[in-house]
């Protein structure tokens, strides 16, 4: 294993000692093969035990540790130091309060989640005896992409319009309504619609695209956002212009 | 301080906190649910289950057989009322799993498909590619979020149960975006904290896991129920421990050693299945304790895989195909290129055994309930026990399930039966203690240990002796370390006052918590003088049914060193016999 020295400049802010968040440097030796996580395990281990952070599962799955490395949204679990060859510079997700170091305040996404009603409303009613819905792979694959989040915020970050206007749904949340809407089980859309086609909901995003991007599972909000902003257009029409269609 | 009062309070907001959550709240019982866990609920290590979850649906299965597999999986150490309870129960489960939108894989038809996995004599492992913990925790969490009456309170750290006149009323926990001490009172707890890995150094175990919800029932007197049996998982990686699921197997994949040989044949899991077509129950699909032991064999032999990591054995996937392995094993290829740099469409991975599962834990009974009136325990905390001495691979997303919502019905019923008076004096009593007990901590002065220290000692103790193999004497010497380091556990001092999210403090919290837990497994592993499933001693090398066909409880001493108990095991139509992995078990 081939060893080389990291230079790491961590945002530190602790609320009831610090009045602004300053950049504490940490120098330490490790395997060149490590990730950014390791290498703040290692300096929480050895050099500062009131290093804050948060961190589980080691496989970009929990969603735990996404933070700013060198100004992009990552999880540190899967950015390899062998990626950033300077000095590395560490700090918590962009356009969220910061709780402590590089822990964030996500009551807003929490919130946006649960908004959006991300659970199955069913289109028909099945009792548990009658067995499983029937859906093909070529149904599950319309939206078996959208399930893939792991809520690690990180296009939340990356979205110019979050960080411009904090009431903007944004692009997990309105991805996961995506995945319920498109799920041939599931007849909720127009509930959900009424959230996510609000003033601050879908038609706030200016399809940079940086969502996407930056998305650690490839969940491509960026396309979810445009199919719903679509569908509510079609959907706008069919009510306006043409209302013998509705029911 | 503050008093959060609910019905129940669930400490715990993974698979099986959620699932009991919900029972309760859809109970139609109008219930007030506080759900309390130390990380957001989809932080939770359910999320890290790749390969599925086992349950009875194909027309070729039956419950006798998935009982079987279990029970014979298990080395007879299950309780085979609680295994008859989880097979019934776990279609319904999964279905129901499926009805709240989880997105199991299909068959073309368009019905849930299954997978085969180790020990299962037919497929029954329901799945979502090879994320289906992940799937499973989302699905349930998004559910949720459906109740208004579950009260979320993410982020809050329990520190002790409050016990009174024999019966648990709540428990105190830390808020850690302030740091301050909460109450939170109920009648009813169901404790869902997972499993203790990290006490050992190379386990696929999130950094959450360690043992919180286990040592708060323990030091509260309840029992640990089979704490020496801790599962080894056959394929990490060797790397970082990263779980490469059964699956693997299960769809094909092959264990080599360095000379090319698929040695499970050489260990009573042959003879050799055709490349490709992997045969239920025997070779790659036998279950984990034997696989892992078989590489400790082999390393013994000199034919493991030498990497700059350790000694491994090689996992071949190639002749699975490209599309395979992305649509069934996308995950296991994204980390096997992003952790080891190798791609399985292309190369053998190298892995090697690695910390997995605790198959003991909370002693419950077959209703989830544990000895202490009002507090119930589901989920890998809990040991029930449906997983005996070794669990086969995806019982546990199911046992979850299965028990999380049986806690929460024996929770209401246990409501419903009339409640006791309560010492409002006593209770306010016990948290002013437990809260005391921190702020001791946080005045302590001169301090001598470190957190990092004592925990890298612990893992140590651990991994040398009470790893794959075992000896009386090696775990004696674990014993006697393990005592020492919770001595100087009494020497912490934090080097962080402060209180907002105070992530030393949580740390030190962990060690203590993980000590408790690998002392259990330590003086347990002592007492059992025989080998059964994963619990292998090279002084006792067989099972032995006449005095160890029994469940360890260990009881927590305080200062002691732990008492060691024990309880029949439930035995209702399999007798012990012997486990067949030979391909020739029909």
């Amino acid at each position: 294993m081939s060893e080389r020295r990291v230079e790491l400049e961590v945002l530190r802010y602790n609320p009831e000692t610090d009045r602004e968040p300053r950049f504490q440097r940490y120098s330490i030796r490790c395997p060149e093969e490590w990730v950014v996580l390791d290498a703040l395990n290692h300096v929480k281990e050895t050099a500062d035990p009131t290093l804050s952070y948060r961190w589980s599962c080691h496989m970009a799955v929990c969603g735990s540790c996404g933070m700013m490395i060198d100004g992009e949204p990552k999880l540190a679990c899967k950015s390899f130091l062998r990626d950033y060859p300077g000095v590395i510079r560490i700090e918590p997700l962009a356009h969220f309060p910061i709780e402590r170091d590089l822990v964030t305040v996500i009551d807003d996404f929490m919130a946006k989640l649960a908004r959006v009603k991300p659970y199955l409303i069913p289109k028909q009613e099945r009792a548990l005896g009658e067995g499983e819905y029937r859906q093909t792979p070529a149904e599950l694959k319309k939206f078996k992409q959208y399930t893939l989040c792991i809520n690690c915020m990180l296009c939340y970050a990356a979205c110019p319009e979050y960080g411009l206007i904090p009431k903007f749904i944004g692009p997990a949340a309105i991805s996961l309504a995506h995945r319920y809407n498109q799920d041939s089980r599931d007849g909720g859309r127009r509930e959900r619609e009424e959230e996510i086609a609000a003033a601050e909901g879908v038609w706030e995003c200016s399809f940079a695209g940086a969502c996407s991007e930056v998305c650690p599972e490839h969940v491509d909000p960026a396309s979810a956002l445009q199919q719903v902003k679509i569908a509510s257009t079609v959907d706008w029409y069919k009510e306006h212009l043409m209302p013998w269609l509705k029911k | 301080m503050e008093t959060i009062q609910a019905d129940v309070a669930i400490i715990g907001a993974g698979g099986a906190g959620l699932r009991a959550a919900i029972a309760l709240a859809a109970s139609g019982a109008e219930l007030k649910i506080a759900l309390v866990s130390k990380v957001y609920p989809m932080r939770s290590h359910t999320c890290a289950a790749e390969g599925g979850a086992a349950g009875v649906i194909k027309a070729d299965d039956s419950l006798d057989h998935h009982f079987n597999d279990t029970v014979g999986g298990g080395d007879w150490l299950c309780d085979q009322d609680a295994v008859d309870y989880l097979v019934q129960e776990a279609p319904r489960e999964l279905l129901q799993l499926e009805h709240w939108g989880c997105p199991w894989s299909r068959e073309p038809d368009g019905s849930v498909a299954v997978r085969p996995f180790g020990g299962m004599k037919k497929q029954r492992t329901w799945f979502a590619a090879d994320k289906s913990g992940f799937h499973i925790l989302h699905t349930l969490f998004q559910t949720s979020l459906r109740y208004p009456t579950i009260e979320r309170f993410d982020e809050y750290y329990a520190t002790d149960l409050i016990v009174d006149d024999g019966r648990c009323w709540g428990f105190t926990a830390i808020e850690m975006r302030s740091g301050r001490m909460r109450r939170f009172e109920a009648p009813a707890v169901i404790i869902a904290g997972g499993g203790a890995g990290r006490m050992f150094p190379f386990t696929t175990n999130g950094a959450i896991k360690t043992g919180d919800g286990m040592a708060l029932a323990y030091r509260a007197g309840v029992p640990l129920k089979d704490m020496e049996f801790v599962q080894y998982h056959p394929t990490g990686l060797p790397s970082t421990g990263t779980l490469l699921t059964e699956a693997c197997r299960g769809e094909g994949g092959v264990l080599l050693n360095r000379h090319g040989r698929r040695f499970l044949q050489d260990y009573g899991m042959g003879p050799e299945t055709p490349l490709g077509k992997p045969v239920l129950k025997t070779m790659e699909l036998g279950p984990r304790d034997r696989v892992s032991q078989a590489f400790w064999h082999e390393q013994k032999k000199g034919n493991a895989v030498s990497t700059q990591w350790g000694d491994a054995m090689l996992l071949d996937m190639r002749h699975l195909g490209e599309k395979k392995i992305d649509e069934r094993l996308p995950l296991v290829r994204d980390m096997s290129i992003s952790y080891m740099g190798v791609d399985p469409v292309k190369d053998p991975v190298p892995v090697r055994p690695v910390v997995h599962y605790m198959m003991g834990g909370i002693h419950t009974d077959i209703r989830a309930a544990t000895p202490l009136a009002g507090l119930y325990a589901a989920g890998e905390c809990a040991c029930v026990s449906i997983n005996g001495a070794n669990r086969l691979g995806s019982n546990s997303l199911t046992e979850l399930l299965v028990f999380g919502r049986r806690a929460a019905l024996s929770a209401v019923e246990y409501l419903f039966a009339g409640r006791a008076a309560r010492n409002e004096t006593a209770l306010e009593a016990l948290a002013e203690a437990a809260q005391e007990r921190i702020r001791a901590l946080f005045q302590r002065t001169g301090g001598t240990e470190s957190v990092a220290g004592l925990r890298k000692e612990m893992m140590q103790t651990m991994e040398q002796h009470a790893g794959i193999y075992r000896s009386g004497e090696g775990l004696a010497e674990a014993c006697t370390r393990l005592a020492g380091l919770r001595r100087r556990y009494a020497g912490i001092e934090l080097h962080d006052k402060t209180n907002v999210y105070n992530t030393d403090l949580i740390q030190v919290l962990e060690l203590g918590s993980m000590l408790d837990c690998a002392e259990a497994v330590a003086a347990s592993a002592a007492a059992r003088r025989e080998s059964r499933g994963a619990h292998q001693r090279l002084d006792f090398a067989e099972r032995d049914d006449a005095n160890f066909l029994r469940h360890s409880l260990a009881y927590y001493g305080a200062a002691d060193a732990p008492r060691i108990g024990y309880l029949d095991v439930v035995i209702t139509r399999s007798q012990p016999g012997v486990r067949d992995y030979s391909g020739n078990h029909e």
